[in-house]
């Protein structure tokens, strides 16, 4: 009698972003493109090591002092100054004034995992978490995990392809006072819809008058426009006073995906709170994973830490906001030429990684069956798959999708 | 007056009032201002002090990291060559949820065994963890999710994590007797009347090898016993191995448990740790496997393992399990790594020989009020005027006109045995009025010895100082971690009067012990375990 007997009747789970991934990876036609993953992908089709990262990982090599002996609960402490500096600026208030608890953090994804659990044990004045609609997944997943209840603020206006501003702010401003408030400092996912600076000032005011506890996953800072611009949003919320989490990630911008490099800060009211705040950030942790993974942080410390290779890294980063546009721009001019159906204006105004569509999910499936490319079922496409050559391709293949499933 | 009962209204009354203008949102007490500092982590709150202290001579015998015999942390060669060879070589492209298949399968093996059969028949549910913690985490929260009602049996005393780990995972523990503090050994008999009265379907953490903090092992035939039992009351074991290779120097040998398990037919969990048999601690490389009924099944619950661990942290670091998975793929680099995991295991074992050696040359006289004790061992008479200190008398002796009633029948020994571990003669001062024993024909005291009776002549023994306190269980002991047996009062004065850092258990890290630090370490044990 098995100890699992719940198990006999197991199906497999409903696609997600990974098993497309996977399953784009398993398929032997030569007319594959997979669209659903986000990680980096030149505009030659291949993965990419910023020469900074080489170069920072040939040091640590030659350096005869690096061990695999254990870092503390809270991480490499060089790294999460370092990381908060780059977050928040190095001029911030905050960190002047000892306000910002870091630990160093198991990716972005770790960095929420431990925010969410924080705030399900030490957050008392409200237990729902307020996600836009759609959000990622994840953070979904994440916060019900942590024992919130999750409700959706009006996000994606589907006839615009753009920010429900408007709907937006009236869900902030109609939330119960000190509810949890889950944005994306920038290059939105999955939709690739950011705010405008003037919108984040409106986003600001409603979460200050419904003292809304923000926390900010800044996952692409770098990604998307540039590193200072992509913290923009954060710095605004950091500079107005408020209290809040920032979960932040160096896998895009450092390409250090597999190595899980992240940082959470907590921005707190003073000084003594953060330290408070700090070791029981830490005592979290202790029961997760102990501490956290020691050669991510390694490589981005030596990379932040080294004013020369901090330059070399700024420089390769900023060629990626770029190639991502230039992407977006050729997939545009590929659906104009192929004459699909719709306006795809949205594809050229959305920014970051990604970029939703518009397709059904039946126009999705059809995708996949017929024409090999793959994306997720709401339509959301990584231009990072996107090569110059496949845009006719992929264009071709909306075009047959969107006539043989009429929406 | 009616009272408000619109709790909401007074709730929403009690709030400040709604402020336009930023800073002053600051200025209020914020939202945490309620949260309290946390206590530290024992186990690092004794480096951190260890650090901060200026002590030339201080030892940190806290934290369970390896070090060499000049105190020096240490990356294995067979490590350095695997990271010569990952050099440059890999994108750092995600890894799956369940982390590096090929490391996975590498780590089982090394587990369950080369040609095991679950392993080759699919059965084994495996995911990349981050290292032996994340295993357990992952574990508790799948029992948690699957085998709702189970609460764990964990054993007393443990590695303090595994209550936090079950208790933030909300699985309810019970704990089940292990340690015996009057034997200083395991308590086999307590252990096995709670377990058997466990309720079917529980889960039973033990430690595969190397207790922490005990270094207490059950014996080869206790862990079969053990299995027999477990499989009648239909409890479900969850191991915990994270020191494969380090207590006894062979990987095959410590994983006996694992494998006396596995062939008894037990489904279990494995939590498998690579921090310290391959010095890779800060890399967070470990495997969380369930062996499972068979393919199907292994399928399912690896799908649910992974459904676990993408909402913490979406997928497990890549560096580590490249190095592991190059040192267990490679037969030369999996031997050179063998060898070093058996150096290991060897000094530590060796620093565990020393140790008892220089306390028990010092001897510690720890209940004899500062007296030596004197002991022929064929006599077994303790020359203390107090209470028994060679564990051998239950009774006072009254002195030499008093009875013999109280006191064992000695042994008569045929041939000189001197005890182990104690240097025969060494330090040896006989008593100036000693005659020829009887019995073996050694020095003994006349008035004291009762064998001085007619007793048959045997062979030569020598009255020898054997401490009348026993630190035998230093080296019965096993592993990283000596359970000295020293209480927290007599810890705090060895860390105030002689920096020795330790934690208040009486725990010592034995890899923080050297042949430089051993004669001091000994000296200050035996001062404040004998006054």
């Amino acid at each position: 009698m098995s100890a699992f007997e719940v198990f006999a009747a197991w199906r497999p789970a409903a696609n997600t972003a990974i098993g497309i991934s996977q399953a784009a990876a398993a398929d032997p036609s030569p007319d594959k493109v997979d669209l659903s993953v986000g990680a980096y992908r030149t505009e030659e089709g291949r993965e990419l090591i910023l020469g900074a990262v080489r170069e920072a990982q040939r040091r640590l090599e030659a350096d005869p002092a690096t061990n695999h002996e254990y870092l503390g609960h809270g991480g490499n402490p060089r790294f999460c100054r370092l990381a908060a500096e780059l977050a928040l600026g190095a001029g911030s208030a905050a960190l002047a004034e000892g306000r910002v608890a870091s630990i160093q953090g198991v990716s972005g994804t770790g960095s929420l995992w431990v925010g969410a659990a924080f705030l399900s044990r030490y957050y008392r004045r409200s237990r729902v978490a307020l996600l836009s609609a759609p959000s990622w997944p994840l953070h979904d997943l994440m916060m019900e995990r942590a024992g919130l209840e999750l409700r959706r603020y009006r996000y994606y206006d589907e006839t615009t392809r753009g920010l429900d501003y408007e709907g937006m702010l009236e869900d902030l401003r109609a939330a119960p006072q000190g509810t949890i408030l889950v944005l994306q400092g920038c290059g939105h996912n999955p939709t690739g819809v950011d705010p405008t600076p003037q919108q984040w000032q409106g986003i600001l005011a409603a979460a200050q008058e419904r003292q809304l506890f923000v926390f900010m996953d800044n996952a692409y800072q770098g990604f998307v426009c540039d590193l200072e611009e992509d913290a923009a949003a954060v710095r605004l919320f950091v500079d107005a006073g408020l209290e809040l989490l920032v979960a932040q990630s160096f896998s895009k911008s450092m390409g250090l995906y597999g190595e899980r490099v992240g940082a959470l800060h907590l921005v707190a009211a003073s000084a003594d709170v953060a330290r408070g705040a700090e070791a029981a950030l830490q005592e979290l942790i202790v029961p997760m994973y102990a501490t956290p993974p020691k050669y991510g942080a390694a490589i981005a410390t030596t990379i932040l830490a080294d004013p020369q290779l901090r330059q070399q890294w700024q420089r390769e980063l900023a060629e990626l906001p770029g190639s991502m546009l230039r992407r977006r721009q050729q997939l545009y001019d590929a659906l104009q030429e192929v004459g699909v159906p719709g306006s795809w204006e949205h594809i050229l105004k959305q920014r970051g990684m990604f970029s939703y569509t518009g397709l059904t999910e039946a126009q999705c499936g059809h995708l996949m069956e017929r024409w090999h490319v793959y994306l997720t079922p709401d339509g959301r496409i990584s231009l990072t798959g996107l090569t110059g050559p496949r845009c006719r391709y992929v264009a071709e293949a909306f075009k047959d999708a969107i006539l043989a499933c009429p929406a | 007056m009616a009272l408000q009962r619109n709790t909401g209204v007074a709730a929403l009354r009690a709030l400040p009032a709604v402020l336009p203008a930023a800073r002053t949102f600051a200025s209020q007490a914020g939202w945490f201002g309620h949260v309290p500092e946390a206590p530290r982590d024992p186990i690092l709150g004794v480096t951190e002090k260890y650090l901060a202290d200026a002590n030339p001579l201080k030892m940190n015998l806290g934290v369970g990291a390896y070090r060499d015999d000049s105190g020096q942390p240490v990356v294995l060669k067979s490590v350095r060559e695997a990271e010569r060879r990952v050099a440059g070589s890999h994108f750092m492209e995600y890894l799956p949820i369940g982390g590096h298949r090929q490391f996975c399968e590498d780590s089982a093996k090394l587990a369950y065994g080369e040609d095991a059969g679950v392993v080759h028949g699919k059965q084994v549910a495996m995911i990349q963890s981050l290292s032996g913690t994340g295993s357990c985490r992952l574990f508790a929260e799948f029992q948690g999710r699957w085998m709702k009602g189970s609460k764990i049996y964990i054993p007393s005393p443990t590695w303090s994590n595994h209550h936090n780990i079950w208790r933030d995972a909300q699985v309810e523990e019970v704990i089940y007797p292990y340690y015996n503090k009057e034997t200083k050994g395991l308590d086999f008999e307590r252990m096995c009347d709670t377990l058997s009265k466990a309720p079917a379907g529980s889960v039973v953490l033990l430690h595969a090898c190397a207790h922490n903090p005990t270094g207490v092992d059950p014996t080869r035939e206790q862990w079969q016993e053990l299995s027999k039992l477990m499989l009648e009351k239909r409890l479900f074991p969850c191991m915990d191995m994270a020191y494969q290779g380090f207590a006894t120097g062979d990987c095959e040998r410590d994983a006996q448990a694992v494998r006396i398990f596995l062939n008894d037919g037990h489904r279990l969990a494995l939590s498998q740790s690579f921090a310290k048999n391959m010095g890779l601690y800060g890399q967070r490389v470990g495997c969380f496997s369930i062996v499972c009924e068979g393919p199907a099944e292994a399928k399912a619950v690896e799908s649910q393992m992974k459904a676990l661990a993408r909402p913490m942290y979406s997928n497990p670091p890549l560096h580590g399990a490249l190095l592991v998975h190059q040192i267990l793929s490679d037969p030369e680099l999996k031997q050179q790594w063998y060898g070093e995991v058996k150096e290991m295991a060897d000094r530590i074992i060796s620093m565990r020989t020393l140790l008892r050696q220089n306390l028990e040359a010092l001897g510690s006289p720890h209940r004899c009020a500062g007296r030596l004790a004197w002991v022929s061992p064929c006599c077994c008479v303790c020359t203390s005027a107090t209470r028994s200190c060679c564990g051998r008398m239950d009774e006072p002796w009254a002195g030499p006109t008093g009875s013999w009633a109280g006191h064992k029948r000695p042994l008569r020994r045929r041939s000189p045995r001197p005890a182990a571990g104690i240097s025969s003669g060494q330090g040896a001062a006989p008593h100036s009025r000693l005659r020829t024993c009887p019995t073996c024909a050694k020095p003994a005291h006349p008035g004291r010895c009762p064998v001085l009776a007619p007793c048959v002549f045997r062979g030569p023994c020598h009255p020898t100082r054997i401490p009348a306190r026993s630190w035998q269980h230093i080296t019965d002991q096993i592993g990283m971690f000596c359970f000295t047996g020293i209480t927290p009062e007599q810890v705090d004065r060895l860390t105030g009067e002689y920096s020795i850092y330790l934690t208040r258990n009486g725990r010592i890290s034995m890899a923080g012990v050297n042949s430089g630090n051993v004669g001091r370490l000994a000296e200050a044990m035996h001062k404040v375990t004998s006054s």
